[in-house]
């Protein structure tokens, strides 16, 4: 017994060290950075230990506007791109003939190079010299005026990059739904139909509940991937995200230890453990919310 | 609510490219499944079974032929409109839902008129579940009940919204030998008190025999004899019929006929009248054989198997199509274990002759 366990730590001993020196010794690290307050990494000093860091971050207009900015693309993008890849997935699920092909299309943005879906978003949204952007196209025809998706109005740039977002997210969401899908028994179908229930309510009351799990998965992660969104701002509108009003939380970190702005490694990490907290708190409350509407089986 | 089949045909496409034929999985059954009746229907693996139940509820579309409910076509009828209650063989509970939700399904499905209140509706779920005796297990979930509990539920929520016809697909292949005969018998009861049109589906015979009112027999998709279950068992159309229904199986001999009698081998056995001269298969049932000193049938005694009442004998013959004779006799009966022939007379009623070709029944006159 005293042996197993020995043999059992042993095991475990270069997946601690790994995790150890590359997951807890930096995030307790910045955990202590973010109370040392006015911390110089060049000569490794500081001038005192309090929540300074965490004043002024919390009162700095630039964080405030990332996280109304993070938090908006969260709240829209979480649940459109999850009910848009659920509805696709069902739609590919019940037509028989060219379904490989969709699936196909459908899953291209996600091994499709980033510059080169950059570049499909600048033909679709970016004003050049020659044209407005297809989108803009678009609203002309239908009598509607230009609008500067890029540089424009705040709206119009967020809703690039929630579209953005979607988008990109939305291919892997599918894969998973129609796998996910696929594996539900057909019997339960027909057990429903013999017993007279309509096609929504089976969708309803027998799919929905029999890939929760799945649903699940794909909204705790998207939650989070969404909460650390970054690079695609940048990838829409350059790397000044501040003067063009839509940093992310991840985006302030950033700009806090490398930006023009940068070498505040305190501000940087009283920011990062406060995307931690509320990180950590919405996926609490994702769990505490599945325990009664998932299923495992 | 009577059934009637018409020339029902399924066909499925063939699964390699190569080969264009079709599957037969039924083929041109007629029928007519009187009102409040149960039906065995019977069959090895494979043979329809399945696809005929999938018919009548309408999960499939028939190739050819009609359905009809009592007077109604119900042929192009979706399964939803049809108000059948069906048991799949494996249950198909919803795994998410209590048993109560589950017996409740159908029920929350009514619409207009026929919509049920909560507690019109716990009522009903309640007289189901008594019904099928599982009063006490309204709360769990079909994964902590026995495959026992499981098919009661699945029988609960076929009946509770009161079908006018109700299918069950083997539903006791999943239960130990004891609880399949006792729920059997339950499902008998059950159909009794609720008298509604059921369709029982087995590819065991005993179970088939012993509950239905009437059997039907198929084989490759074909039907091959309608009756009640002693009716075929005592009068079989062919050697398949024959040989499906009866435990222990009948004795399936190579005999020849000539000037009216039957030879099996070199022994004279049975006068079968006006039969012509011939091949035949003899099939004889266990209970068909009389032990005697002077009797016909010359056998290779092997053992005796003594259950009781019964003994089951053993024994061999060249011309027997399997190697073992099986025959039971009253155990009043002495039987010399040392010698090693065993002498049995017929009894002419349970002796059956088949065309040896076709394997079509050939009936004789006994005297
Ligand atoms: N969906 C299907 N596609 C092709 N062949 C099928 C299909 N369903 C059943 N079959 C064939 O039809 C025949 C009858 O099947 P089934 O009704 O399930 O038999 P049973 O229930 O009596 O065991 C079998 O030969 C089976 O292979
Ligand atoms: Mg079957």
């Amino acid at each position: 017994m005293e042996k197993q366990n020995f043999k059992g730590w042993l095991y475990l001993i270069p997946a601690v060290l790994f995790l150890g020196v590359f997951m807890i010794y930096p995030l307790v690290d910045v955990f202590v950075y973010s109370f040392e307050e006015g911390y110089n990494s060049a000569s490794q000093t500081y001038l005192g230990v309090g929540g300074y860091n965490y004043s002024y971050v919390l009162h700095d207009p630039y964080f405030l506007q990332a996280v109304k900015n993070t938090f908006i693309l969260v709240i829209i993008t979480v649940p459109v791109s999850t009910i848009l890849a659920l509805l696709i997935s069902v739609g590919l699920s019940s037509i028989k003939p060219l379904r490989d092909l969709f699936q196909t299309v459908y899953f291209l943005p996600y091994v499709t190079n980033t510059l080169a879906v950059g570049l499909v978003f600048m033909i679709l949204f970016k004003k050049t010299a020659y044209s407005d952007g297809m989108v803009n196209l678009l609203i002309n025809l239908f009598g509607g005026s230009s609008v500067d998706f890029i540089d424009g109005p705040y709206w119009a740039k967020m809703f690039v990059l929630c579209f953005y977002t979607v988008w990109v997210v939305m291919p892997f969401k599918i894969l998973i739904l129609t796998s996910a899908l696929a594996s539900v028994n057909q019997v339960y179908y027909n057990a429903a139909k013999v017993d007279g229930t309509g096609s929504f309510r089976i969708f309803r009351k027998i799919t929905i509940p029999m890939i929760s799990p799945m649903i699940f998965y794909l909204i705790i992660t998207g939650f989070i991937g969404a909460f650390k969104a970054y690079s695609d701002a940048v990838a829409l509108f350059g790397t000044n995200l501040n003067a063009a009003e839509m940093n992310t939380i991840v985006g302030y970190v950033y700009d806090m230890l490398y930006g023009n702005s940068g070498g505040y490694p305190s501000y940087a990490s009283s920011a990062a453990i406060i995307l931690f907290a509320i990180v950590l708190t919405i996926t609490c409350i994702n769990l505490l919310v599945s325990r009664k509407h998932v299923h495992y089986t | 609510m009577k059934i009637v089949l018409d020339h029902l045909t399924k066909k499925f496409p063939s699964r390699s490219r190569k080969e264009r034929s079709e599957v037969t999985a039924v083929g041109d059954f007629c029928f007519e499944i009187p009102d409040g009746k149960l039906v065995g229907l019977l069959g090895p693996s494979g043979c329809g079974k399945s696809t005929t139940l999938n018919l009548i509820c309408g999960l499939l579309k028939p190739t050819e032929g009609k359905i009809f409910f009592g007077q109604d076509d119900v042929t192009n009828l979706p399964p939803e409109n049809r108000g059948v209650g069906l048991v799949f063989q494996n249950y198909a509970l919803y795994p998410h839902l209590t048993v109560q939700k589950n017996i409740q399904f159908p029920l929350e499905n009514l619409k207009g008129a026929a919509k049920l209140s909560k507690e019109e509706m716990q009522e009903k779920v309640y007289a189901a579940a008594k019904l099928v005796q599982i009063e006490g297990l309204m709360d769990r979930k079909p994964s902590e009940l026995s495959g026992g509990q499981q098919q009661r539920v699945a029988i609960a929520r076929a009946l509770v919204k009161m079908p006018k016809v109700l299918l069950l697909d083997e539903p006791l292949s999943n239960l130990d030998a004891r609880l399949r005969l006792q729920t059997r018998e339950e499902i008998r009861r059950i159909q009794k008190e609720t008298k509604i049109t059921t369709i029982f589906v087995t590819h065991d015979q005993d179970e088939a025999m012993s509950i239905s009112d009437l059997i039907v027999v198929m084989k490759d998709g074909y039907v091959q004899q309608i009756g009640k279950p002693q009716e075929v068992y005592d009068n079989p159309v062919n050697l398949f019929v024959a040989k499906f229904l009866g435990t222990p199986p009948i004795n399936v001999f190579d005999g020849n006929v000539k000037d009216g009698m039957l030879y099996i081998g070199d022994d004279a056995v049975l006068k079968v009248g006006s039969v012509p001269n011939q091949e035949v298969h003899v099939g004889i049932r266990p209970e068909g054989f009389i032990l005697r000193e002077d009797g016909p049938l010359h056998c290779n005694l092997s053992r005796l198997e003594v259950m009781g009442r019964d003994v089951s004998v053993v024994s061999g013959h060249p011309c027997c199509q399997s190697d073992t004779i099986r025959s039971i006799i009253s155990a009043e009966n002495n039987v010399d274990t040392d010698s090693d022939t065993v002498r049995f007379a017929l009894k002419p009623g349970k002796v059956f002759l088949f065309h040896k070709e076709t394997e079509e029944r050939i009936h004789f006159e006994v005297e």
